[in-house]
């Protein structure tokens, strides 16, 4: 740590040239100030990390102990009609979800930047509260919804004569969980997408005015393209969220431990391997596979926007 | 120190106010349109709110979305706190404990780290950072497994550092209070304080601190949601109930009353109660710090 700055210099006479040799002088307190976050970070992120990778070469056995297999479980993994399912079926609640939820946050966001309607804080209010709610509140909330005994939908049906809609059926629970999930993250979304909104430059606006634009042309050539980056940065946090689906499906398996298994997503399957079955290694194994493809996924979705933007 | 003008570099406050359009029928339509939207977003509190004030008997009978014959709500409240020897309130206490404690440690870090990397050249700066940023990607719950092989190992699995320490390393933290720093610390001002003769961590927590505050309350207010809401984490960290945060403790209530059905109804009022119980200070700190969320989405989204 740099503590001893006490030279003293006139204001004026620290010319720019000197910029280089002076922020020399200070590295020192640069990995003074860096130093707490990249050790925790190491500890926490890297280690786990390498630990995971290492694990996952190995193998428990009853007799001989752990037992190095080299890649074994990952060739097992590939293999792995549970696992593999599972992936499947994240990638179909993502295909689906996905696009309905950045749609409608979309619309809200434009919506609410209009200046067209009143009541806008409101509103943006209550669409992002559901985010400040836990995901186990929100999913035990909305099993209690779903369901059968006392849920407002079982009982309206009730009222009407009509067989009360299970939700919690095979078919529909991949909808039943994307609709938990619309509720707790279309209004971050939202948020995101406000706030791009609204760093617009406000002279595109009366430029197109002046051009005899109405609301939806603004809308569509001029809003929309300008939120290419917080719509991608939208997408790569939804591409994350898909694919370690967890929580949600977690919660209502106590109401329909038919419906979901112990592989239902691979996130529940590497908590069940850890957890029920003690295969801990193979666990390592799938949750690094799972960590490399959203890893990968991510880059790519990334990499190809940005490449089709600039050709 | 003097001459520097205070930073007017918000990523919000940086456009002027959009003219006010013409209120016309498609306004009226699209204000109803978008009630109708709300509604959908505030179905689940308002069923939860009116739920909780309900008897057990009037839970199952009653209408859902709206309020029963009795109100009931202090008798459920009294009954959620003193269950099983008041577990909830410890749940509670625990929860508190572990996101507070994990929120200001990560703020901190993140703002030391965010200040270093924005304001000081150094061998490594970016490739360091590209890696923080790499990390961005990895999935937190991809990432719990290895945690907890690694804390079994060193024997801290099943204590609250299992919970505390994970947290503390927030990668998104530190890459908005590096974008922050760069906009609302300007570099004369630094120069200003050496040439005054402070050193450097004097000018950080003297000088530089203050102004990162809107985003350091940012930082503070995701990590202590993020760690408020944490349910894998600790669901495979801690076997010890008394250490349970809200959301583990509230997960299991639940799968008490659905394994038990009918018989043990008498749990779904504590289930929905509690649940109330443990949104409400969310929600309250979600109201009265609204600047700071929309601050930090708007600076993640827009600096890309």
């Amino acid at each position: 740590m740099a503590t001893t700055t006490s030279e003293t210099q006139a204001p004026g006479a620290r010319p720019g040239t000197a910029r280089g040799r002076e922020s020399k002088r200070y590295a020192a307190a640069g990995y003074a100030f860096i130093a707490p976050f990249m050790i925790v970070f190491t500890a926490m992120i890297l280690v786990p990390l390498a630990y995971a990778a290492y694990t996952s070469l190995f193998r428990e056995q009853i007799i001989g102990g752990s037992v190095f297999v080299g890649f074994e479980n990952y060739s097992r993994a590939f293999t792995d009609p549970q696992l593999l399912e599972g992936i499947g079926r994240v990638a179909l609640f993502f295909l689906i979800q996905v696009p309905i939820m950045l749609a409608v946050a979309l619309f809200i966001a434009l919506a609410l930047d209009s200046g067209l309607m009143r009541l806008s804080k409101f509103v943006r209010i209550g669409v992002f509260m559901p985010y400040a709610v836990p995901s186990v509140v929100a999913a035990l909330m909305w099993g209690f919804l779903y369901g059968p005994d006392f849920g407002p939908f079982a009982q309206l049906a009730e009222m009407i004569g009509a067989a009360a809609p299970d939700f919690l059926a095979s078919n529909v629970m991949l909808g039943s969980l994307a609709n938990i999930v619309f509720w707790e993250f279309t209004g971050y979304n939202m948020v995101i997408l406000y706030a791009a909104l609204r760093s617009v430059p406000t002279e595109l606006y009366e430029a197109a005015a002046v051009d005899g634009a109405g609301p939806w042309r603004t809308a569509w050539s001029i809003k929309i393209p300008s939120l290419r980056p917080a719509l991608m940065l939208c997408m790569v946090f939804s591409i994350i969220g898909s694919f370690q689906l967890f929580n949600e499906p977690k919660l209502l398996q106590a109401l329909a431990p038919n419906v979901i298994d112990n592989a239902y997503t691979p996130n529940l399957y590497a908590y069940n391997l850890a957890f029920v079955g003690q295969e801990y290694n193979y666990a390592a194994a799938v949750s690094f596979i799972l960590g490399l493809v959203i890893f990968v996924g991510s880059y790519l979705f990334m990499y190809l926007s940005t490449r089709r933007s600039r050709s | 120190m003097t001459t520097t003008a205070p930073p007017k570099g918000t990523p919000e406050r940086r456009t002027a106010p959009r003219p006010k359009q013409q209120r016309s029928g498609g306004g009226y339509v699209l204000t109803v349109a978008m009630l109708a939207v709300l509604a959908y977003f505030l179905l689940p509190l308002f069923w939860l709110l009116v739920s909780s004030t309900k008897t057990t008997g009037d839970l199952f009978s009653t209408f859902g979305l709206w309020f029963g014959g009795e109100f009931n709500l202090f008798d459920n409240i009294g009954r959620t706190l003193t269950e099983q020897d008041g577990v909830f309130v410890r749940w509670l206490g625990n929860t508190l404990l572990y996101a507070v404690t994990a929120a200001g440690g990560g703020a901190l870090l993140a703002a030391l780290g965010g200040y270093g990397f924005a304001k000081y050249r150094f061998k490594g700066n970016r490739a360091m950072f590209m890696l923080v940023l790499g990390a961005l990607m990895v999935p937190a719950t991809a990432l719990a497994i290895p945690t907890y092989l690694v804390f079994s190992e060193i024997g801290l699995a099943n204590t609250p550092w299992a919970i505390i320490l994970p947290s503390l390393a927030h990668p998104f933290g530190l890459y908005l209070m590096r974008i922050y720093t760069e906009s609302a610390v300007p570099d004369t001002m630094i120069e200003a304080a050496r040439i005054d003769g402070a050193g450097e961590m004097r000018i950080f927590f003297q000088v530089t601190l203050r102004l990162l505050a809107p985003g350091f309350a940012t930082v503070l207010l995701f990590t202590l949601v993020q760690t408020w809401n944490n349910y894998f984490l600790p669901l495979i960290m801690l076997n010890d109930p008394d250490l349970y945060p809200i959301t583990v403790g509230l997960a299991q209530w639940q799968a008490q009353a659905a394994a038990s059905g009918g018989a043990s109804g008498d749990l779904v009022p504590l289930v929905v109660t509690g649940a109330l119980l443990s949104i409400l200070p969310l929600i309250v700190a979600f109201l009265f710090l609204q600047r700071y969320w929309q601050t930090g989405l708007a600076a993640g989204s827009v600096k890309q």
